[in-house]
């Protein structure tokens, strides 16, 4: 997945999210209505995705779409 | 650990739960976006929540009476009464010693309270089979439940609309023509911060603090005495654990997972269920719900579960069920059971 795709489909489970909002460096804790149930959705996404599953300290370090994605990257070696 | 159990047999189910009903797009609490996202993602549309004049053992009573007079049980044949909960009435004494008066259970009876939640229905089964199995004690009640909603903080929107009351009670009996009863059963207490209420024990005691408020995040205010639930740190060990946990019990137990009629799992939030539900590989039809109606009821959630979606098949079928429990300790276990006809009650409602 790269990191275009990986915010394309990250978008789509964020429902409430609208279409094109979202890009690489997109801080997603901005995010408008942002809660924990968020950061529930993301990472069911990328457990689901690339079987990883972050904790809330490491969900903590990333801001942008971008840091989430290499954080996966980075323990998908 | 990992166990096989023989000679008991499952013969009938029963649930309270207080006639009060509070439903999610009231709680003003959150903004009406977050009302409907919050209901999108846990499931919780509304809950039934006890007045501060009926607590657990209160749900578990009504229901254990009702369950009895329909299995046509004497109250003075059981033999064996355990009360799983982490709302007792008291400090002390242990609540299985109150209802077996209020029940009017024999004095020679074996009873005693389990200090569990989530898993709390999984254990309990596991015990009460165990010290049944041998065949001293034939008859035994299993009562499970929470009045959670007296611990949650109005001001808390990561605890105060997900929680339900309800009460449950499941009879047992011995029986040599029973087929096996196949558990796994987990503990892992270094998540114990996770979900916690930190005052009121023997470690902190209740004091004037106990009472006041402090906000710890934006939407998120409570006190000692509340309940404390780190949603994603639960969620981490919910994904880590309990799907793995599942397909531990069919590899150990070789029973293969396509004779499972349902799997019935105790109802966290609707995230984190369906997220087992798809690392387990099973249809949506064979996974019931009663979230959306009762929300999460902690060790009752397992039984009303049941007896919400699949009362019907219960009573004309035979059927074999995975049923999964996992929370607060942490703690969880699965249970592989048959059941053949068993007796159910309705959702019995009381105020």
């Amino acid at each position: 997945m790269t990191l275009e795709e990986f915010t394309l489909n990250l978008e789509k489970e964020l429902e409430e999210v609208e279409v094109g909002t979202l890009n690489p460096d997109t801080v997603y804790r901005d995010l408008k209505n942002w809660s924990s149930m968020y950061a529930l959705i993301i990472i069911a996404f990328i457990d689901f995705n690339f079987n990883i599953i972050l904790n809330s300290k490491e969900l903590k370090e990333t801001s942008t779409i971008r840091e989430l994605y290499n954080l996966v990257k980075s323990k998908s070696v | 650990m990992y166990s096989v159990i023989n000679h008991i047999s499952l013969k009938g189910l029963s649930v309270c739960v207080p006639k009060q009903i509070v439903k999610t797009m009231d709680y003003d609490w959150l903004t009406e976006d977050e009302r409907k996202m919050f209901i999108k993602n846990t499931g919780t549309e509304e809950r039934r929540v006890s007045n501060p004049n009926l607590v657990t053992s209160d749900f578990c009573e009504k229901a254990t009476n009702e369950l009895l007079k329909k299995l046509n049980w004497d109250s003075q044949s059981i033999d064996v009464l355990i009360f799983v909960s982490q709302s007792p009435d008291y400090y002390l004494p242990a609540t299985s010693a109150i209802l077996q008066h209020k029940l009017n259970f024999k004095k020679g009876i074996v009873a005693f309270d389990i200090n569990l939640g989530c898993s709390g229905y999984n254990y309990g089964l596991y015990v009460i089979a165990n010290l049944m199995s041998s065949g001293n004690l034939k008859r035994g009640i299993l009562l499970t439940g929470d009045t959670s909603t007296l611990s949650t903080n109005f001001r808390d929107k990561s605890t105060y609309p997900l929680f339900g009351d309800a009460g449950a009670a499941t009879a047992l009996e011995f029986d040599e023509t029973a087929a096996p009863m196949y558990f796994n059963i987990f503990t892992d207490g270094s998540g114990y911060k996770s979900i916690i209420v930190e005052d009121g024990g023997a470690r902190n005691q209740f004091t004037e603090k106990s009472f006041i408020e402090h906000k710890i995040e934006e939407g998120i205010y409570r006190s000692g005495k509340n309940l404390v639930l780190d949603g994603i740190e639960v969620f981490n060990f919910a994904l880590k654990e309990v799907a793995a946990s599942i397909e531990d019990i069919f590899k150990e137990s070789k029973i293969d997972k396509a004779r499972i009629d349902y799997f019935v799992f105790h109802q966290a939030n609707k995230l984190i269920n369906e997220c087992v539900r798809k690392k387990c590989r099973v249809e949506p039809e064979k996974v019931p719900y009663s979230i959306q109606k009762f929300g999460n009821t902690s060790s009752a959630s397992i039984p009303l579960t049941m007896i919400y979606k699949i009362k019907e098949d219960l009573e004309n079928k035979s059927l074999h069920l995975l049923l999964s429990g996992f929370g607060v300790g942490y703690s969880w276990g699965n249970t592989i059971l048959s059941t053949n006809k068993i007796t159910c009650t309705e959702i019995i409602e009381i105020e």
